[in-house]
């Protein structure tokens, strides 16, 4: 018979401190997809994820309902689209189309993918396909995309992240009336991984599997409930140890609930991925419990190091529990998506250059920050090189969300509703880095990277 | 297949006697039972089986959790691996 008290746990744990499977990703191969046209792969590509894909939204809804835990997002990832569309990399708007057509049919929210990989070099068919992301982003409702521009075996393209610079720029303006929303859709990578279930930047990496289950668990607001219950008095050591054990059990319930999708859907059982995402609700914020660790505000003196104990901690829990974790396993920092991080802008306690330095320690990088829209591309491409460079020296993922808001500047907020969030519009500096990034070339990969 | 059925609410008369009728009247077998009072909460986690169940779990923790709300009780019903899979190594 179960312990009384282990089984309460668990229900607060879902009734009060918001623990939820964040995502369930179905990763789908679209290798055998192409062909010399684009109406002919767009056909075949729709065909393959409608039929892939048909059951998870009733698979998660009755893995939800028999496990009684919420299951909140049901995604599709795919290959990198660049690659898809390399014969007709002219028309890779026609892919794009029927991936968001498959994704609304199928019923997922957002289907990630329509990715270019471009960290050493870019071939024609390449820049044909990233000239391509605004207007399909613009055009397109739940198509995510994303690029990866270094590696720290390859170094960091530099004629990329210039690209990119432009690229975030023309998404925003594109899509100015929904305030660049079409930014909040695409992701600047260095170091990407093949099988991250979250979202902008879920793709199907091609030494994956057909179709694979990828399972993305959450909880900030459990781990901050467990670290307030242990008390104030106790040591960091200690405090670290309370970290790992919450998310040990965080990733048993992922790890589950990825092996029984994974059967149902006659996939492979892929990763889980135990990755510390807020919401905007108040209880769900990875800020929190870096303020629970006992900084007033989070940005202050301190947070670095808060947040390398609690990122390394989770991914410790989150290694012993299950057989496969993957993904980005850590904690996120999106500053529109966290209230913890929207009222520390909003005090003016966290600027762009200490959540540079947190991106050196999370698990990811800059997410979901606001900036003028009046930003050059310049500038933009520059904030993507200095992720890169932390990502490729500290053998990590890391990545630029950011969202110069058109017309907007310094004071003004943006507000793109639900899981995204809110923020404030945070400064970059002015001073121009424009020569530095219209040099080009390649930023030549770390000495500690030539290990063969 | 076995699943958890947790009652959780203020304390009153015939908690017991009405989650088990219910239950008995779709054929879910109880298979144990425990029950506190916690600061006159009353908290009770019963095993119960569903091979013979005229019902899917997930309609029966829908139907429990409605009947729950009748009698002022928040009701659970699931599957035992949760709990085996978070709290056992």
């Amino acid at each position: 018979m179960f312990n009384t008290q282990e089984v309460l746990e668990t229900i607060d744990m879902i009734e009060r401190e918001h623990l939820d499977i964040r995502t369930i990703t179905m990763g789908i191969s679209l290798l055998p997809c192409i062909r010399g046209t684009a109406k002919e792969t767009a056909r075949l590509v729709y065909d393959t994820i409608c039929q892939k894909a048909e059951n998870i939204v009733k698979v998660a809804t009755d893995l939800s309902r028999e496990y009684g835990i919420p299951i909140v997002n049901k995604r599709v990832s795919v290959t990198p689209a660049s690659l898809i569309c390399a014969p007709f990399s002219k028309d890779s708007a026609v892919i794009g189309k029927a991936l968001d057509d498959a994704a609304k049919t199928v019923g997922v929210d957002f289907l990630g993918g329509y990715t270019a990989l471009v960290h050493k070099g870019m071939a024609d068919y390449e820049r044909d396909f990233i000239e391509s992301i605004p207007e399909v982003l613009a055009s397109t409702e739940r198509l995510c995309s994303s690029v990866n521009v270094g590696s720290s075996k390859s170094g960091i393209n530099m004629d990329s992240v210039a690209l990119m610079g432009e690229t975030v720029l023309r998404t925003a303006r594109l899509t100015a009336a929904q305030d660049g929303y079409g930014c909040a859709k695409l992701v600047v990578f260095c170091n990407a991984v093949e099988d991250n279930p979250f979202m902008a930047g879920a793709f199907h990496g091609v030494g994956e599997s057909g179709t694979v289950i990828n399972v993305g668990v959450s909880g900030p607001g459990v781990v901050e409930a467990a670290v307030r219950a242990a008390g104030t008095d106790k040591n960091l050591g200690e405090i670290a140890e309370v970290v790992k054990r919450t998310s040990f059990k965080i990733t048993r319930a992922g790890q589950l609930i990825a092996r029984e999708a994974a059967k149902r859907l006659n996939a492979e059982f892929g990763i889980v991925d135990l990755s510390l995402a807020p919401t905007p609700e108040r209880g769900d914020s990875v800020a929190a419990i870096l303020e629970t660790f006992g900084l007033e505000s989070v940005g202050t003196h301190g947070t670095t190091a808060c947040l390398a104990m609690l990122n390394d901690a989770v991914k410790k829990g989150g290694i012993m529990a299950s057989s496969k974790v993957g993904g980005l396993s850590g904690a996120f920092i999106p500053l529109s998506e966290d209230i913890g991080m929207i009222e520390a802008a909003e005090r003016g306690s966290i600027n762009m250059d200490k959540l540079e330095a947190m991106t050196s320690v999370c698990s990811v990088g800059l997410d979901m920050i606001a900036i003028p829209g009046d930003t050059p591309a310049s500038t933009i491409s520059a904030i993507i090189a200095d992720e890169a460079a932390i990502g490729m020296i500290n053998n990590k993922t890391t990545a630029v969300r950011v969202i110069p808001v058109p017309g907007k500047g310094v004071g003004d907020e943006v507000n793109f509703g639900g899981l995204l969030g809110r923020a404030p519009i945070i400064p970059v500096h002015n001073e121009s880095s424009a020569v530095f990034i219209s040099r080009g070339g390649l930023i030549p990969a770390p000495v500690h990277s030539n290990k063969n | 297949m076995r699943a958890v059925v947790t009652v959780v609410g203020k304390d009153k008369t015939g908690i017991i006697a009405k989650v088990s009728t219910f239950l008995a009247e779709r054929g879910v077998n109880i298979v144990d039972i425990s029950q506190t009072i916690m600061d006159e909460y009353f908290a009770m986690i019963m095993l119960v089986d569903l091979s013979c169940a005229s019902i899917a779990l997930s309609v029966l923790a829908d139907e429990c959790e409605t009947m729950g709300k009748g009698i002022g009780m928040s009701i659970h019903v699931q599957h035992e691996e949760i709990f085996n899979a978070m709290h056992s190594v």
